[in-house]
This record gives structure tokens, sequence and C-alpha cells, in this order.
């Protein structure tokens, strides 16, 4: 009995690879996109709505993070590599190989606990309170709670983007970190005096927004650069893109979802920008 | 006729071969698994020491500095790549949460085997099963939700840190422990038992100088599943710790461990670059480090045989 | 008498710290149950995942788990049981088979999303298998395979040597006496230890993240020819299981019902492993006494 255990065992070892040659030469064709877990669920989104209209295509969306989608989109294992960054911005990554495709646009909101009375920071008490000089709200009217900071992941998309348009590329001081969004907002949400930091979609009622300057965090004043801290959100492709990869990015790209799958998700239309940021942070206004 | 038999005699028998047969599978197996532990270990190691060799980090700084900014570079031109931070945090929750663990387990597999072992293994037998199939992101939000808040308003601080680690890891590795304790004391021959309390020792005495002291060996590689388990546990302890490469001052103060920065770190740098050879060598520490782990059991183990 | 005395204390404190274990294992499977029960119900259980409004299930995600968990282990059982024969039989007792012994308990302590970045890069880059549910199950078996084959050695090992001799003295090879006593005697020591492993594999996300993917494309079930790319049984689509389902919505999960989803797919994937165990120990049992003949 046990023999034929093992036999049966065999025959399925045997039958895997075989079964794989097989499954590769099926109809349907699939394209794989990796990378930044912020645009993830867009192109999940998008592509289920691709695939539903054109039946044997699949688009195959991971996450990962921007390293892994740009590393890969460099060493032409994947399809396309999303990105929260400009190629250029990551080390390691030779920018020329790949094309870039910004598809949205995301603001970026600092977001507090809703215990605090305070509706308005300045820029420098931003900075002040991501740098460690303040360390009580009461320093900046607020109650008598020790600020809590909470962090992105080094390297993370968001927080480059943070770092350099609300704290004007000050080093931080070394505190909690993040690595995702949903943990970001549990915790603020859960701890008197945290402050953090998220991409507007995230926002819900569980955590509180606020102005920078007067400033508040919508999309009209992203759409304006009123509010500053907003990034674009990439598809890399490694050279021009061909195939399923070309028809799926127009297809990202044409009005129709960008006017209705990309705002209802809560990003930005890069067709409703009035202005365009270029890499080394010119601004052009567009409209 | 005298041939048939000599052939047959000079034959190797049905036995012979399928003994033959049976090492060489259970051979081959040895060997993928053989196969699979050195490849994972060039893997991590070549990419681990890269941090050494090719972005010229120092060895001593890595292992003694408290900045943790790989993706930048000090005034000598080499990545600010010091773990002493993440080495203290690890050790911290690991060697806590196995100490608190530890008497635990062996007490609740002491019970389950010894003292109820028709109800009390029937009930907790499965209890403990199910629960090592809880994903650690579950623990990591039962942790955020109820033992987070509850440091926080017992002992101050923010609430993130070791100590909430310590008590995830604590309940995420008691089923561990816990099972592997059980079939080590339910290891112990029957006789062992039966010549004590024919001795006159009472149960408790059997207990204590017989079965466990036979166990020994059994329980302590329980005990290293455990810490081992602890050791390399990212998610949920990612959720608590607080992730913040500081020196611990308290049991309450934001803390991180190899694995929380390694977790956090992965997706968002470049494969190749020095930011990402970083954490591969905090991942060959995390093997070194458990490696120097099993030595000491092992060692500990030997001498509790007899 | 004052021996009597202390075993009546440390019995009392063994029942204390049995009854505490069992306070906090109730608490926490309350808990979970408590919280998602509630939102568990015959559509959550069947319908598709939505990726950003609300009302979605876990249908492909639970059938996937089980896909998954079914093909890692029919690919780890019998290397670990074969791996385990041989260390607790065969291998000679010197300081190579040591080493060895050591090396697989290190590996075992290795954290998931290592192996997974490994499993990435070889199995879903290197071998070409891209995001799929084989490349999920060997990362998986990697996983598993340390503490599998350490399981089945011990088990094998607390066999008592008469059994052994035993069967040599009914003119038994080696191989077939391991077969047929020794690993039949052990069973019930093994299949605890695979519960635990397939525990494990259900419960795991970080290994799985980068080798079977966190996408669940939409599934044809009217089709089960695992050559075509929308069957259910074809082991080269990405496979997102139902642990790293809840660790996707509770990281950047931007439907509204993220948390009621993730309560709900928690408590799902408890009374899954608590099905999954019961099922795994009859079968077991069942062998068991088929196979020892005790009743």
């Amino acid at each position: 009995m046990k023999k034929r255990i093992f036999i049966l065992l065999g025959l399925v070892f045997l039958g895997l690879p075989l079964t794989a040659c097989q499954a590769n030469s099926t109809d349907g064709q699939s394209i794989t996109a990796v990378g930044s877990s912020a645009l993830q669920p867009l192109v999940e989104a998008v592509g289920e709505d691709y695939t539903e209209a054109n039946s044997g295509n699949f688009i195959n969306v991971q996450g990962g993070g921007t390293g892994t989608g740009l590393s890969q989109i460099q060493e032409g294992a994947v399809d396309i590599g999303n990105s929260d960054l400009y190629a250029e911005q990551k080390k390691g990554i030779d920018a020329k190989k790949l094309t870039d495709h910004k598809v949205a646009v995301v603001g970026i909101t600092p977001v507090i606990n809703k215990s605090l009375k305070i509706n308005n920071l300045t820029t420098k008490q931003l900075i002040g309170i991501f740098t460690g000089e303040i360390t009580n709200w009461q320093q900046i009217g607020g109650p008598n709670v020790p600020v809590v900071v909470i962090n992105r992941a080094q390297g993370s998309g968001t927080r480059v983007t943070f770092e350099r348009w609300a704290l004007e590329n000050r080093t931080v001081l070394q505190t909690q970190e993040q690595d995702s969004t949903g943990m970001v907002r549990q915790i603020v949400a859960s701890t008197p005096g945290a402050i953090s930091y998220m991409a507007f979609a995230y926002v819900d009622n569980s955590i509180k927004t606020i102005s920078i300057d007067g400033v508040q965090p919508t999309n009209k004043n992203v759409q304006s650069d009123k509010w500053k801290i907003w990034s674009y959100e990439h598809m890399y492709t490694k050279g021009e893109p061909t195939g399923l990869t070309k028809t799926f990015i127009n297809h990202m790209l044409s009005d129709d979802v960008q006017n209705n799958i990309v705002s209802k998700l809560g990003y930005i239309p890069i067709n409703q920008m009035e202005v365009t940021r270029h890499l080394n942070d010119e601004l052009q206004v567009s409209k | 006729m005298n041939d048939e038999i000599k052939e047959k005699l000079l034959k190797k028998s049905r036995a012979t071969r399928s003994e033959f047969r049976g090492r060489i599978i259970s051979f081959v197996c040895t060997a993928i698994i053989v196969t699979v532990v050195v490849s994972i270990f060039y893997f991590v190691a070549s990419k681990g020491l890269a941090t050494f060799f090719s972005n010229k980090v120092n060895l001593w700084d890595f292992l003694s500095k408290t900045i943790w900014n790989p993706g930048s570079t000090d005034s000598h031109g080499s990545p600010q790549a010091g773990a002493l931070p993440m080495i203290v945090g690890s050790f911290a929750v690991t060697i806590l949460s196995a100490v608190i663990a530890t008497p635990f387990a062996i007490a609740t597999a002491v019970f389950m085997t010894e003292i109820s072992p028709n109800k009390g293994y029937k009930i907790l037998q499965p209890v403990t099963e199910l629960l090592v199939g809880i994903p650690s992101v579950v623990y990591g939000f039962i942790g955020l939700s109820v033992v987070v808040p509850f440091v926080r308003h017992t002992f101050g601080g923010t609430g993130f840190g070791i100590l909430a680690g310590t008590f995830v890891l604590f309940v995420m590795i008691l089923p561990t422990v816990t099972s592997m304790s059980v079939d080590a004391l339910r290891a112990v021959p029957r006789y062992y038992r039966e010549a004590s309390l024919a001795l006159g020792a009472t149960r408790w005495q059997t207990i204590y100088k017989v079965v466990l002291r036979s166990s020994a060996p059994g329980l302590a590689t329980a005990v290293v599943f455990g810490m081992s388990r602890a050791f390399g546990e990212a998610l949920a302890v990612q959720m608590v710790i607080g992730n913040a490469a500081l020196l611990p001052h308290n049991l309450v103060s934001p803390a991180s461990t190899l694995t929380s920065v390694l977790t956090m770190g992965m997706g968002n740098t470049v494969m190749g670059s020095a930011a990402n050879n970083a954490l591969w060598s905090l991942a060959l520490l995390l093997l070194l480090m458990s490696l120097v782990f099993n030595l000491v059991i092992n060692k500990i183990a030997k001498r509790g045989k007899f | 008498m004052d021996s009597k005395k202390w075993d009546k204390i440390a019995t009392g404190v063994l029942y204390f710290i049995a009854g505490v274990m069992i306070l906090i294992l109730a608490f926490l499977l309350i808990f979970i149950l408590w919280n998602g029960l509630p939102h568990v119900s015959w559509h959550f259980l069947t319908s598709p995942a939505k990726s950003f409004q609300s009302g979605g299930g876990i249908g492909i995600q639970l059938f996937n788990s089980f896909y998954l968990l079914i093909l890692s282990m029919l690919i780890s059982i019998p290397i670990s049981i074969g791996a385990g024969i041989y260390l607790s039989e065969y291998a000679k007792k010197n300081w190579l088979t040591n080493l060895v012994r050591t090396s697989i308990d290190i590996l075992s302590s290795l954290p998931s999303i290592v192996v997974g970045l490994f499993g990435f890069l070889v199995f879903s880059i290197s071998a070409g298998l891209g995001f799929s549910i084989l490349s999920g199950a060997l990362a998986l078996t990697v996983f598993n395979l340390p503490l599998l084959t350490r399981n089945v050695e011990e088990s094998l090992r607390s066999i008592s040597g008469s059994q052994r001799e035993a069967g040599l003295a009914l003119g038994l090879s080696k191989w077939e006496t391991v077969l047929k006593i020794i690993i039949p005697e052990a069973l019930p020591g093994i299949i605890t230890g695979m519960i635990l492993g397939a525990g494990r594999v259900f419960g795991e996300a970080a290994a799985l993240i980068y080798t079977a993917g966190q996408s669940a494309p939409p599934l044809d079930f009217t089709n089960w020819n695992p050559f075509y790319i929308a069957s259910p049984l074809n082991p080269l689509r990405p496979a997102e299981t139902l642990a790293v389902h809840i660790w996707k919505i509770n990281s950047e999960g931007i439907m509204p019902d993220a948390s009621q989803v993730s309560a709900g797919a928690s408590a799902v994937l408890i009374i899954a492993v608590l099905i999954f165990n019961f099922g795994a120990r009859y079968v077991g049992n069942h062998i068991y006494r088929k196979m020892t003949g005790t009743k």
C-alpha cells in the first residue's frame, strides 16, 4: 500500500512539470505588473475592468513595493513595473532603459488622531513635529499630549514625497515606522497624540486631516498645485511597450478609465491636472 | 536443480533490493533538503556579505553602531548600517517571550500528559493545533487592538515596544512549544513512571525527577523551535513593536527587530543596491544568531541526557 | 508528609496554569469568531473579492488556500518522510549528520519573507514559473520542510528499539521494518506534525506575497481542465490565499468594508483550519487503526 502511494506521488511529481509546459501554450494572454502597493488597487481595478471587456486577456497585478517593481522591470522579469517615484530617484536603477507612463496623481496629507483639536499647522510647525523639536501638542496650542510621530518605511514613495514637499528635505527624527497605509491609519486612529501622513484615498472618518498654512488637502488644490504634497504614480515598461502591455497602458490612460475608475478610487486623474511637475521639480502650467 | 538454488542464493533477494531502493529514496530526500538548505545559505550569504565586501561597511560598525540608514552614507562614504538596535530588539523579544512561554507550555504539557491525559488532552490538543494555523497578521491585529492599548494604560508610553512584542510572541509560540513538549513527554517510556511510582515517589516527584529530566532534550528542542519561531516572526511583531531603529530605553519605548526592519525595507529597496544588501546582512545575521542558539541548546540538551 | 503536600501544591499549580492557558486560547478564539462570524454569509463565502467597492467575498481565496495547501503538502510530505527516515534510521552518528540536523534547525528560523524572496528569485523568476500556485507551493515546501523533517525524525526515534529488533528478527529488511512497523507505530506523531505544518501553510502570508502573488483572477468553475488559464486547477495561475488576502486588505485595502472583510476572513480561516484538523485527525486515526490492527 505504501508503495502504491509512493508511485502515485512520483506520478504527481512527473505530472507537474508536464502540466507546466502545456499550460504555457494555451490560448489567452496575460501580462504581469509588479510594484508599488499604493498603485496596486488602481491597476487591479482597471485590470479587472479590462479583462471583463476583453475575455482571455489577464492582467496579473502584484504588490511588493516600488523597489521590487523597478528592479524587476529593469531585469525584464515582468511586463510593467509600478512605482511611486521617478526611476531616477531610486538608487541602483538605470532609468534610461525604462519608459515612464504617468497614470495618476496621488495627494498626500498629514493625518492626526481625532481627539486632537487641531485643524491647521504651518509648514514650520509640521517640520518641528517631524524633526523632533516639538514633542508635545501644547507647544503649538493643542492639548497636553505628547506627540507620537509615525513615519513610513525608509525608501517608501509616500515618505520620499512627504519629506520633499512637506518637510523641505529635512532629516526627520528616528521614530516609529510602518510600511503600510492600513497600519498607519489604524495606529493613528487608536493612539492619542499620533500624527502621520497618507494618500488621500485612504483617509476615512477614523482619523482627521489637517490643512497646511491654511490650504486644505483637496483634489482641487492638488490639481492647481496649491497643495504641494503630491506625486505621480508611474507605470514603467522596459523600452517601448508592445502588444497587450501597450493596449493595457492605453486603456489605463483613456478618458473613460481616468474619469471613472481613477477618481472613484480616490486618485486624481492625470488629465485633470492643471500643472505638470518635471523630474527636476520644475512646474509647468498646462491648462 | 543445484544451479537454480545456487542462482537463488547468489541473486539479490526481493527484500535486499527493496532495502537498497529504500536507502536510496530516503537518501535522495535528505539530499534534496540539504540542497535547499545549502542554496538558501549561499543565497543569503552572498547577498549579505556584499554589504561588507562591495559596499565597504565595517563589520564591527555593523554590529556596534546604532544609526540605521543604509540608503545614505556617512562621512567616510560607507552606508550607515548600524544594526545594534535591531540586534538588541530581536534578542529582547525572543528571550523574554521564551522565558514566559516555557513554564506555561511545559506545565500545560505536563497537565495534558501526566495529570489529565484524557480530558485535558482531548480539549487542549486540537486547540493548540488550531492556534498554529492562525495567520500572524491576525495575531498582530489582536495585539494592536488589545495588547497595545493595555500596555499603554498599564505601563505608560505609546504602548508600542518590546513589551507588546513579547506578549504577542508569547501567545504565538505557546501552541508550538506546548504541542512539541507534549510529544517529548509522551516519548518517555511508561516503565520509567511505573518504576518511580513503585519506589514510593509521589506523582509530582515522578514528574519532576523522572519525566521532566528524561525528556529534557525533547523539551529543549521544543523551546528552540519556539524561540526560532519568535526570532523569525515578522508580520505580527512588526505591527506592535513600533519599528523605530533606536536602542530601546525601556520595555515600552518603540523598538525594532531584525525581521521587522527586513520585512519593511525589502519592497522599498532596489535589488543589488547598498540599502538592499544591508537588509540581506540582517537576514544573514539572523541565520548566524539562530546557529548560536542551536549550538547552545544542543549542549544543554546533551547534558540533560542520562 | 512533606512530599505529599508538595504533590498537592504542584498539582494545583498545574491545574491553574492549564486553566490560564485554556482561558488565553478561548479568549483568542472567541475574540476572532465574535468579531468575524457576523460578517460571514453564504454570499461572503462564495463570491469573488471586490477591489474597491464593499460587498466582496472570499470565495476564490478560500479555494486557493485549500488548493495550495494540498499541492504543497503533496510535495513536502514524501520528502520529509524520506529524509526523516534517513536521519533517524540510516544516517551514521557523526559530525556530518549533526551538521545536517543543525542546518535544518537553523533553516526553520528563517523569517518567511526571506524564504519568500528566495522563492521569488528561484522559482518565479529563474525557473520561469512566475507568480503562480506552483511557485507558492514550492516556497511553502522550503518553509515547511525543516519542521516536518524534524518532526518525522523525532516521531520515528520515539519508537522503542525492541520494535525494530522484532521486525529484523522476523526476517524483514530494515526498510521493510521501517515501512511496515515503525511508521505505522509513529503515525499519530507524524500526523500531528503534518497538521501543524498544514496550519502554518494555511496561515502563512509573507512567503506567498512574492510567490503565489496577491491577485486572485476570476476563475471559471465550470472548466476543470488544468491547462486552461482560468481553470481552478491550473497550477500556473496567480493565487491569492486567504491569509494573504487578510494581510493585503489590512495593509492597503481601500474598500469601505475592509475591516469587516478582514474579520470575517479571519473567522473563516480559523473554521477552515478547525475542520481540516479534525478531518486529518480522523483520517489519521483510521489509517493508524487499519495499519496497526489496534482498536
